[in-house]
């Protein structure tokens, strides 16, 4: 009976502990964030390689997202007759919701990953510990850059992937179901409030901080060998696209 | 082969990516970057049900302003502040209602032009109001009868 409460009661503590060293990392790498001298070089290297680099996979799917919106969107709305509302039907969900969600989660799995598993093997092969021995801060070098570019990137994305979808689901609605582009976009503009993009940059600044944090993290402390690298990978990945879905949801609650 | 130009790719990905924000922003969210453009008219209503910041102003159905702020006035009427476009002239006996697009759509405040000479300057008042038709109201008052 002891032993099963004994059980629970490490569990908890574990988890607590955990989470404890996951906020101090991030604590502590937003502290050097505001301390001088700033990596600005290295900051434009990780936003080439988390934003510039993720554009093709974002406009891929953005515009497959729009367009998928559209066309289920029309056959649901021609049902009540009312397909004038595509526009809205397409861009409401794509600004409020799918854009910052659905880009964050590919982010996670073409950027993050590979974050993860970069500092992961730094890690393991004492690159961390020889830029310590140098006295090269590897928080202000690793941590902060991806975080600052994480912050930059992620809300950019968003936009290109709400554009690209707009227009995909203009492509499909109105070239090929025959839908007036002028009502396409003028109910467009007529339902969405500046409130709406607003909620979608939140939400997407959010998960960039997020997503960085979780992948530097798992990164930063990963298991020994080439297996602990993949396992940092994995989790960071799994624990990154879990903790978008369920802060969307309290962020949607928020700010309803 | 040429070194492969960092500063061309960030700024590139910047680029695209601040037009598109910038183009949700201000087409589809409505952001006003230019202030200045506008004068404040006021309007007292018997009843602003339905009008929120933010719901537009026509004339004969062109968008020339929004609602920017409804609170009660001293003798409980609701007091609603409109931005009105600056190259748009209004005249002191011009009519301001409250509409509705289509049988559920939503409240807007249509202006009707006056004909008077004088124009109404920054923080005029119209005073000529016709307040929003209750349509609950209408159905029950032809169901029931009136009372």
């Amino acid at each position: 009976m002891t032993g099963l409460l004994r059980m629970v009661g490490s569990g908890a503590l574990s988890v607590l502990r955990k989470m404890g060293h996951m906020l101090i990392f991030l604590v502590q790498s937003l502290s050097y964030a505001f301390i001088p001298p700033f990596k600005f070089r290295i900051l434009l290297r990780e936003i080439q390689f988390i934003g510039t680099k993720s554009m093709t996979v974002i406009v891929l799917m953005g515009s497959f997202t729009g367009m998928v919106l559209a066309l289920q969107g029309f056959h649901l709305l021609r049902k009540v007759g009312s397909e004038a509302l595509l526009g809205p039907a397409v861009a409401l969900p794509l600004i409020r919701e799918l854009g910052p969600v659905l880009s964050a989660l590919t982010i996670t799995g073409r950027a993050g990953s590979a974050l993860t598993a970069e500092i992961g093997i730094m890690r393991i092969s004492e690159q961390i510990d020889a830029l310590t021995a140098m006295a090269l801060n590897p928080m202000r070098y690793l941590i902060v850059p991806k975080m600052f570019a994480a912050i930059i990137a992620f809300p950019l994305l968003t936009a290109i992937y709400d554009v690209v979808g707009i227009y995909g689901g203009y492509f499909v609605g109105v070239k090929l179901l025959g839908l007036s582009s002028g009502t396409y976009f003028s109910q467009m503009e007529h339902f969405l409030e500046m409130e709406d993009i607003r909620i979608g940059i939140y939400k997407s600044l959010t998960f960039g901080i997020l997503v960085l944090w979780v992948c530097c993290y798992k990164g930063f402390y990963t298991g020994y060998g080439a297996e602990g690298v993949s396992k940092a990978t994995t989790e960071a990945v799994v624990m990154s696209s879990v903790l978008i879905l369920i802060a969307d949801y309290f962020l949607g609650t928020l700010f309803i | 082969m040429k070194k492969f130009d960092l500063e061309l790719a960030v700024g590139f990905f910047l680029l695209i990516g601040i037009i598109c924000l910038g183009y949700i922003s201000i087409k589809l969210g409505k952001l006003e970057v230019i202030g200045g453009e506008y004068y404040t008219l006021y309007a007292d209503f018997a009843k602003a049900g339905g009008i929120k910041p933010g719901s537009g102003v026509e004339i004969a159905g062109v968008e020339v302003g929004r609602v920017k702020s409804i609170r009660l006035d001293k003798d409980y009427a609701a007091l609603v502040g409109l931005e009105i476009n600056s190259d748009v002239k209004i005249q002191e006996d011009a009519i301001a209602s409250i509409k509705t697009k289509g049988l559920i759509g939503e409240r807007y405040v249509e202006i009707t032009p006056g004909g008077s000479d004088k124009i109404l300057g920054n923080g005029g008042k119209i005073r000529d109001t016709e307040s929003a038709i209750d349509i609950e109201e209408l159905l029950s008052k032809y169901v029931f009868g009136k009372v």
